[in-house]
């Protein structure tokens, strides 16, 4: 990524700054949880398997929130799960990242309307860093939406890095 | 067996019980009244001539008239015909006997229907909400369900 | 040693774990690694369908959100509904889109087929079977695709049609694609079905007797895992499935014994190549026609309802529909069978190793959306 791509003949001195080298770290080796809600985990996995194949971003599935740092929601979030949910993030560690996969974590989706039981979006329990849209999003939209993100983290500075901020409240 | 002949046996085992028969409906029914549903439930499974071994489905419904209603479809794998039942109950007394000791099936069907529509089964041995939490007020298929605007701190409508 | 018993101890599995296939919560109770007993807690994905099926405005705006009850086989979701609402109408479909529709149905088992059978290798520690079944998975998605321009939820088929014709060029894709995957199958058998550490892990394990599978509602492979022939194809025979000559595999006892984990994979193995059979079958015979033209411009049932199930890959699913004469259901129940299904799993799981529950709960092949519609 514009740092190890060129070749020295002898030992040297790489110069970079800080932010540079850890925010090159945390883009290229993002590991996602593995959680899946509906159908678009089922998109997920179908990015994750053979042929569209998410490692070579660096990403590998973990199937705890303690050793991941990026939380793929991929699907409805129901008001039995949201509780869940923020749980599962609260024990991730920092720095984390959430993608909002999907309709119905972006807003509802579908049952935005008449759907008593269905968190119409997800940012009111969690911080999104990137929203897919989509019924499901395709892989590719999913693959568009982590380099969208690994785009975001290079930009970031550890000086200026935003306290996380948590939406709204819950009991 | 077509349903004019189940709807015969049945009624001469229990008359009194059979409300109304409707032999030309898409799916021929017949209605019953609510106390004795498990007694024909137990005749249906163990009769000789009719063997209703499985239970298809189980709903309930709020009919909008001050009665809520469960349909019971009950079908014979091993003489391959079935029949519909039904029960009427009223909106602000809904209690109907536990078929989950004929068919097993019938837990998760009636939870389903105690938390949705709001029927309760007298006998069944775990009547909890199923789908909804614990904590949930209503039954949302219910006609004249309003749905909350807060549920445990999260706004519920868009 | 073994009689000593320490104290029970309940561990909650899900709603977030690998191997729920969704979100799903097992209540274990636990004497050591012996699970006593299983309490699942299901509605982690309560999305209100039959809320969404009673405020709709037409008949046929339902058939999105039944693509979205079992997402792994949108077209199988499809079919019942519509056959419902074509039985109260009292219309009949055109040939060419009762074929369709049975090619659609069948090649969409094939896929969800392939999914469990990925999955559960994935479960019981196989990861590679998992990578070949999703590659395979994605030459029917690409068919789907080109037809209807979806991949996962297709929302197809239409109350008295379907929303397209089929591509230019798809019995052709289509017979290829039949060509390709007879191999796959013997590749899989080779890889998974007889390998020797996945047949320690599942023959014998989680026995599900027929009487207590029927008593449960139990449907589908599982049921015909356990020696019971019933397929409502056969049984109960809807749209064309009578003109198709296939057979319904049944639960064995040389490898395992009849109604355990092994047979209950196994079952679907073979059901492939049955839709194989169907599939070319039906893409011989494949009749000209108009797909759209019996697709009414008014849907008003008279007052009345009416069940209808059908053979999904995960079992009986039916829809009860009541009409009150208006443009809306009046009140619709879907009998999904992943539903009963999963009701019957601490049937088979007490008094198991906690490695087990997961290859019998990854036997039943559960999709959550289904379980909590």
């Amino acid at each position: 990524m514009g740092l190890l791509d060129k070749q020295f003949e002898h030992s040297n001195i790489i110069i970079t700054s800080v932010d540079s080298l850890l925010n090159w770290a945390r883009l290229s080796s993002l590991w996602p949880m593995s959680f899946g809600l509906a159908c678009c985990a089922i998109e997920m996995m179908a990015t994750a398997a053979s042929h569209y194949d998410l490692d070579r971003f660096g990403m590998f599935m973990r199937p705890s929130p303690r050793q991941s740092d990026l939380m793929l929601v991929a699907g409805t979030v129901t008001l039995k799960m949201a509780t869940r949910v923020k749980r599962l993030y609260d024990q991730m560690p920092e720095p984390r990242y959430v993608i909002s996969m999907g309709s119905c974590s972006n807003c509802g989706g579908p049952y935005w309307e008449h759907g008593y039981h269905v968190l119409k979006g997800v940012d009111r329990v969690i911080p999104v860093d990137v929203y897919i849209p989509g019924c499901p999003p395709r892989p590719e939209a999913l693959l568009e939406g982590i380099m969208k993100l690994q785009e975001k983290i290079r930009n970031e500075s550890l000086a200026q890095r935003p306290q996380p901020k948590l939406v709204g409240e819950l009991v | 067996m077509q349903a004019s002949e189940i709807h015969e046996i049945v009624g001469a085992q229990f008359g009194d019980a059979i409300l109304e028969f409707k032999g030309d409906a898409v799916d021929p029914f017949i209605v019953l009244t609510a106390q004795r549903i498990l007694d024909v439930a137990l005749f249906l499974r163990g009769d000789e001539r009719l063997q209703f071994g499985s239970l298809m489905c189980l709903s309930g419904a709020d009919y909008n008239d001050g009665t809520l209603g469960v349909v019971y479809h009950v079908d014979s794998m091993s003489l391959g015909h079935k029949i519909v039942l039904k029960v009427r109950v009223p909106k602000d007394n809904p209690h109907v006997p536990s078929v989950e000791s004929v068919w097993k099936t019938a837990n998760w069907h009636e939870r389903e229907a105690y938390d949705l529509i709001g029927v309760v089964f007298d006998g069944h041995p775990d009547l909890r909400r199923i789908l909804l939490p614990d904590d949930w007020e209503g039954h949302p298929l219910r006609k004249d369900y309003k749905v909350p605007e807060f549920y445990n701190g999260m706004k519920v409508p868009y | 040693m073994s009689e000593i018993r320490t104290e029970d101890m309940v561990i909650n599995m899900g709603p977030q774990h690998p191997s729920t296939h969704g979100v799903l919560r097992l209540a274990l109770t636990l004497n050591g690694e012996i699970v006593e007993d299983v309490v699942p807690h299901i509605g982690y994905l309560h999305r209100c369908f039959e809320k969404h099926c009673e405020a709709m405005t037409n008949y046929q705006q339902v058939v999105p959100y039944t693509d979205r009850m079992d997402y792994l086989t949108s077209m199988n979701n499809n079919f019942p509904w519509v056959l419902a609402i074509e039985k109260l109408l009292k219309i009949e479909v055109p040939e060419r889109v009762a074929y369709i529709r049975v090619i659609m149905a069948e090649l969409n088992r094939i896929a969800s087929h392939l999914v469990a059978i990925g999955t559960y290798g994935n479960d019981i520690g196989a990861t590679t079977p998992f990578l070949f079944c999703f590659r395979d998975r994605e030459k029917i998605l690409d068919l789907f695709e080109k037809t209807c321009g979806a991949r996962l939820l297709y929302n197809y088929m239409r109350v008295g049609g379907l929303s397209h014709d089929l591509h230019k060029g798809f019995a052709e894709e289509a017979r290829q694609f039949i060509k390709e995957f007879r191999p796959t199958i013997k590749e899989l058998n080779g890889l998974l079905s007889y390998n020797k550490i996945f047949i320690e892990r599942t023959a014998r394990v989680g026995i599900l007797p027929a009487d207590v599978a029927i008593n449960w509602g139990v449907t589908g492979p599982i049921l015909r895992a356990s020696g019971v022939k019933w397929d409502l194809r056969k049984n109960d025979t809807y749209s064309l499935y009578d003109r198709f000559q296939f057979d319904i595999p049944v639960g064995t006892d040389d490898v395992g014994v009849i109604g355990d984990c092994w047979n209950r994979y196994m079952l679907r193995m073979r059901e492939m190549e049955e839709s194989l059979k169907i599939i070319a079958q039906a893409l011989d015979t494949l009749p000209e026609g108009d797909v759209k033209a019996a697709i009414p411009k008014r849907i008003r049932p008279d007052p009345g309802e009416v069940y209808v199930r059908t053979e999904s890959p995960k079992g009986e699913l039916g829809f009860y529909v009541i009409s009150d004469g208006s443009a809306t259901p009046f009140r619709v129940k879907a009998r999904a069978p992943s539903f009963c299904n999963l009701g019957a799993l601490p049937e088979f799981s007490r008094g198991v190793m906690v490695a087990d529950l997961i290859a019998n709960l990854g036997s039943i092949d559960i999709v959550l959306g289904e379980v909590d519609r």
